[in-house]
């Protein structure tokens, strides 16, 4: 069974809306026995990267996230807040991040030459893909996905980064590190081309 | 390559969608449902989602319907009407809403939208503007739908929400609202060049180019209604929206 973990950061209803249009059965939860038990891992999340934080640790979820992904190498793929989550750190709070990857989340910074774009970056944009990844099985070139942040990921490391898009500047817009994947935009919120990503997480095989 | 959005503006008024001219006179478009089935067959970029008698009628937004739309909406959806509640709002968004629109509340209290962009995030926050002109032309922003006139100016209340931690600016003109005339660039212009958060530019489209106009006036986004539920300036009801390289060709990407 594949497990949105609820740990009240949004939109959660929506990904599993998408889920049950491609006939996928998943359940939101933060149930520590039923994250335990999951096949595969969603961490969703809209809003601030402390509230994010304060929030796994309030409900006891960051050991069992720990083990689950880190011992027990389960697929899991972050959504926005939940793709930088995952990093170590992140400009918009104290709180350190899950530090699952080397990177850390900064916000958007533009020079004199795009001064006038704004922050968040918000609509539909492209991704520039880095290196082969599961996600990307029968995508259509021209995919767009739905952004919506004003904070984005820096890895140290590039291998990690799957994709980026171009606002101001590239920034990496998909990353994954063996069984651990990131997605900065909403596939959940970015019609037959989201549909397809999540298509390919869930057909991922363990 | 971002390219600017273009937003159907959906209203929502006892149980059924209804297009207004100049926020009155509510002609009946269709099924909510229905309709939102189709926007989604055409790809639209995002949708807002307005029950515009929630506030004058001091009602709860309707839940029942927003969980029914986000069932079938697989592109962004903004939800605005009666929201004055942190509670209300942590369920619009459970429901699978990405952002809610305050308006009359933010004018009211606009404290409000610091408190709730902290909690939520500011990028799901969006603060709805609606302006008409008075007498001497000056620039009135107008709550309860249109019906109670305020003294707050467009430009002052822009930068105050923005501060507060808005993450858009939704700015309607009540004025040219479902007249199909053009968008009223001026006010678009004005408006934008003052705040750093994006705009989204509603009121008076009347044909597809009017939407590069609103962009070219400084909005990031265009919302229109009348364009996307009419099939011509007639007011026969079409469900339509632009094709992709339609869309390229106004914003000349």
């Amino acid at each position: 069974m594949i497990v949105i973990i609820d740990y009240g950061m949004g939109n959660l209803s929506s990904i599993q809306n998408m889920l049950k249009k491609i006939s996928v059965k998943s359940i939101i939860s933060s149930n520590i026995s039923v994250i335990k038990n999951a096949d595969k891992l969603i961490l969703p999340g809209v809003g601030s990267f402390d509230n994010g934080m304060g929030n796994l640790q309030k409900m006891s979820l960051i050991s069992v996230l720990n083990k689950k992904v880190l011992i027990d190498k389960t697929l899991i793929l972050g959504i926005c807040l939940g793709m930088q989550l995952i990093s170590k750190r992140s400009e918009e709070g104290r709180l350190p991040g899950l530090g699952w990857i080397e990177a850390e989340a900064v916000k958007f910074k533009f020079d004199n030459n795009h001064a006038n774009l704004k922050i968040p970056h918000i609509g539909w944009n492209t991704i520039k893909i880095k290196k082969d990844c599961l996600l990307f099985k029968d995508m259509e070139e021209n995919a767009r996905f739905y952004f919506v942040h004003s904070y984005h990921l820096i890895c140290t490391r590039g291998e990690d980064i799957a994709a980026m898009t171009d606002y101001g500047y590239e920034f990496p817009s998909i990353i994954q590190k063996e069984n651990i994947f990131g997605v900065q935009f909403h596939p959940e919120k970015s019609h037959k081309f989201g549909k397809q990503l999540l298509k390919n997480f869930v057909e991922i095989l363990c | 390559m971002l390219v600017p959005r273009v937003i159907p503006c959906l209203l929502f008024k006892d149980s059924a969608l209804v297009k207004t001219i100049k926020f009155k006179n509510g002609n009946y478009i269709g099924d909510p449902i229905n309709t939102i089935r189709i926007f989604n067959n055409l790809e639209v970029d995002e949708l807002i989602f307005l029950d515009i008698t929630a506030t004058k009628k001091n009602k709860k937004p309707p839940f029942d319907v927003i969980s029914q739309v986000t069932s079938e909406c697989f592109m962004p959806l903004t939800y605005g009407g009666g929201v004055r509640s942190i509670e209300d709002m942590k369920k619009i968004f459970s429901l699978g809403v990405e952002k809610i629109v305050i308006g009359s509340y933010a004018v009211e209290n606009p404290s409000f939208i610091k408190e709730i962009s902290k909690l939520f995030g500011s990028q799901s926050i969006i603060v709805s503007i609606d302006v008409k002109k008075d007498y001497s032309g000056k620039s009135k922003i107008y709550i309860n739908n249109g019906t109670k006139p305020t003294e707050r100016t467009p430009v002052e209340f822009a930068i105050q929400v923005e501060q507060m931690g808005a993450g858009e600016i939704f700015l309607n003109s009540i004025d040219k609202d479902g007249m199909m005339e053009g968008y009223d660039t001026g006010l678009i212009k004005t408006v934008s060049g003052t705040i750093s958060i994006p705009l989204i530019a509603c009121g008076g489209a009347g044909t597809i180019e009017n939407l590069g106009t609103a962009v070219k006036a400084g909005a990031s986004a265009a919302a229109a209604g009348s364009i996307f539920v009419y099939q011509n300036k007639n007011r026969s009801v079409l469900i339509n929206f632009p094709s992709r390289d339609e869309l390229a060709n106004i914003f000349m990407i």
